[in-house]
């Protein structure tokens, strides 16, 4: 055993694959202590936030500012001010004016600026162009001009009488240090649709997909194990008929048995639990076919022949006898199911048949969500990306495990 | 140092005491009771075109204390045969007797009541051991096997110890220890101290030397034929070497094709032989002192 387990761990491939399991492993473990709190709390009211550390702009006038003079903050205010929108424009009103934009980069700040303060003339009227226009431009270049030239803003607050008074002055040279703050928020991962902590939520929703793929992945292996045991030992009739049940749930595909059930099942009643039982009750049947076929090639070995004439029962020639030569084939099969329970949930999920929505997430119901409000079309990546990095993680660690098994269980696989 | 001459003495010597001892151990066993017999016993594998008729109608009758040897070719149906009475292989057709009545294995616990009249050997010792479990288990199961459950521990071992030294194995060094860490003689040894402790009936020994060098399969066999005397059981001995079969048996069966075609003492079958096929297994033995012929070879 001690041996077999050394072997084991001079696979690469299965330390690779073990390695990464065990840091989701810990991160599931450790995060929540860090960021304790109901994953599914909704603390943003807009939508998909991005990724960052959030400030309270509250917060911020009233702490103690220190007065920073940076050379290029107001280029860069400017650079953050000015829209793409705004830019196209400019460069628009260049080209109109017959200006050489040949190798301009309208996102360069400096070379736009200087062009545009170069050749702008709020009396020029370039062809073709409408009076509603020129003026969005003299707009535009009022605004551009005010911008750096120190201007100071003022924070008033109602009093208890409703009065306006003056609480803070702020000018272009005021800094405060964010941890002076009293709230600031880091929000890795940004909100999802419903203003929930999407790292949070990740974390949460691994942990429960990966509990879900281990209850499937044991349900699965313990009824094919138990029917390919006894189907492939016994024989006879009670392998006709195990194989009879086997071959009816192979024929049927099983993904769609796994929507029906889960459909018939309804919204309310199925737990992440439920879930994990219904893809565990629908795809024992490979593991039972593959362990039936091991058991006949075992079941006439001297070992199993002299066990049986030592008087053992069928209970103890299955466990002492035959499942110790199949184990570490039945670890394999097990890992699989464990991987694809997981990628069924996420299937199952993303078609709005997985667990309840209202108790745990899911990775499936993360998919689900930032589908439901077009996460991928308006380019809040933060929603669904960690989500498939996360599944694919899970599963690409599991099955290299699986592989480097393969490799030591079976030497004819060995580089 | 010894001369040449010394030492070919010697050696001689050695091969005729050898002879004379297993040939004074051949016992006229025909007026013992009947043990074990066959009756029209036959094995069908398949149906249709693909049907092959393993073991076709065959007659036996072994009688107590009697060992005698089944001799033929690979896939003459001996192996087939020996399932069947070890009963771990349905027949298709025919009747076995034990001692004298029906055999009845129609249940689990009927079986394991045939079971502990009969126990085998089989050909491939590395095979015949779950690699899982240590020899103490081994042994201890066939202790508790035969009624032994409630001994004290110390009986126990003392019962062990006697197996093993019986097999000329030193217990202490092989508790704890896996099957898998002796030698093809010493694991095959470790089969007959099995044996030694469940005292069966009959034991069907399936080709047990034709995976050990030739050394250790003197000594198996005289261990063998020791248990024999010490028992007082019927061995069924299957090989497919009639040179052995004629040192050790008392009767030998003659099976080709799944049929047996000639049966009767070792000493009338193999020195006299009448069946063209009996001749050939004869012929093809390998001389020492001759040029082997192969003419018969197919």
């Amino acid at each position: 055993m001690k041996n077999t387990i050394r072997q084991v761990f001079h696979s690469s491939k299965f330390v690779a694959g073990f390695i990464i399991f065990v840091a989701i492993l810990l991160l599931i473990i450790f995060y929540p202590l860090f960021n304790p709190g109901d994953p599914l709390q909704m603390i943003g009211v807009g939508t998909f936030a991005k990724p960052g550390t959030y400030v309270s702009l509250y917060d911020s006038v009233t702490t103690d500012t220190e007065t920073l003079k940076l050379p290029d903050a107001a280029d860069k205010r400017l650079d953050a001010v000015l829209a793409k929108e705004d830019r196209i424009k400019m460069v628009a009103w260049l080209s109109a004016m017959d200006v050489d934009i040949e190798g301009l980069d309208y996102m360069d700040t400096d070379a736009l600026m200087d062009l545009w303060r170069a050749n702008y003339d709020d009396s020029a009227r370039p062809a073709g162009m409408t009076k509603a226009e020129r003026n969005y431009y003299k707009r535009l270049n009022a605004s551009l001009s005010s911008m750096g030239s120190g201007g100071r803003m003022t924070v008033l607050e109602n009093d208890a009488s409703g009065e306006e008074q003056q609480v803070a002055a702020i000018t272009t040279d005021d800094y405060v240090n964010v941890r002076d703050v009293a709230n600031t928020k880091n929000l890795i991962l940004g909100t999802d649709n419903f203003g929930r902590d999407v790292l949070k939520e990740l974390v949460s929703a691994a942990r429960t997909s990966i509990l879900i793929g281990l209850l499937a992945g044991t349900v699965a292996t313990l009824i094919g194990l138990l029917l390919g045991l006894l189907s492939g030992y016994v024989g006879g009739f009670a392998d006709d008929l195990i194989m009879f049940i086997t071959n009816l749930f192979t024929v049927i595909p099983s993904f769609i048995l796994l929507i029906l059930i889960s459909y018939s099942i309804g919204q309310e009643q199925r737990g992440a639990a439920v879930v994990a039982l219904v893809i565990g009750l629908t795809s024992w049947t490979w593991t039972c076919r593959s362990v039936r076929s091991q058991v006949i090639s075992l079941r006439n070995r001297d070992h199993v022949n002299l066990s049986k004439l030592s008087g053992h029962s069928l209970a103890r020639i299955l466990l002492t006898d035959i499942l110790p030569y199949i184990a570490s084939y039945v670890v394999m099969a097990f890992i699989l199911q464990v991987s694809s329970g997981i990628l069924s949930e996420a299937q199952l999920s993303l078609l709005g048949l997985g667990p309840k929505t209202t108790e745990v997430p899911t990775l499936g119901l993360m998919m689900n969500w930032s589908m439901l409000y077009s996460a991928h079309l308006n380019g809040s990546w933060w929603a669904y990306f960690p989500v498939i990095l996360m599944i694919t993680l899970i599963s690409f660690s599991l099955n290299l495990m699986n592989t480097g098994l393969d490799q030591v269980f079976n030497p004819t696989l060995r580089d | 140092m010894k001369t040449e001459e010394e030492m070919n003495v010697s050696e001689n010597a050695t091969v005729e005491e050898q002879e004379t001892v297993t040939l004074d151990r051949r016992r006229d066993v025909s007026n013992n009771p009947l043990c074990l017999s066959g009756r029209a016993v036959t094995k069908i594998f398949g149906s249709g075109k693909k049907e092959t008729v393993a073991v076709n109608r065959v007659n036996f009758d072994f009688h107590e204390g009697e060992l005698v040897s089944i001799v033929g070719e690979s896939g003459s149906g001996k192996t087939t045969l020996s399932k069947m009475i070890l009963g771990l292989l349905p027949m298709t057709d025919g009747e076995i007797l034990f001692r004298g009545q029906p055999r009845d294995i129609s249940t689990n616990r009927k079986k394991r009541e045939y079971w502990k009249n009969i126990q085998a050997i089989f050909q491939d010792p590395f095979s015949s051991f779950n690699v899982f479990n240590k020899i103490d288990t081994v042994l201890l199961d066939c202790i508790n096997m035969n009624g032994g459950k409630d001994l004290p521990k110390e009986k126990k071992i003392e019962m062990m110890t006697e197996a093993c030294s019986f097999v000329n194995l030193k217990f202490a060094e092989l508790t704890n220890k896996y099957p898998f860490e002796l030698s093809g003689g010493q694991m095959q040894r470790l089969m007959i101290a099995r044996v030694f402790l469940l005292k069966p009936k009959i034991l069907l020994a399936d080709e047990p030397t034709s995976m050990i060098d030739a050394c250790s399969r003197a000594t198996i066999l005289d261990m063998l034929l020791n248990l024999r005397d010490e028992i007082g059981m019927t061995v069924i001995f299957i090989t497919h070497d009639i040179g052995l079969a004629y040192y050790i048996s008392d009767n030998v069966y003659i099976m080709e094709h799944g049929f047996f075609v000639e049966h009767g003492s070792a000493d009338d079958v193999i020195l006299t032989p009448k069946a063209d096929y009996t001749k050939r297994l004869i012929s093809d033995v390998p001389k020492i002192h001759e040029a082997w012929d192969l003419s018969t070879v197919e």
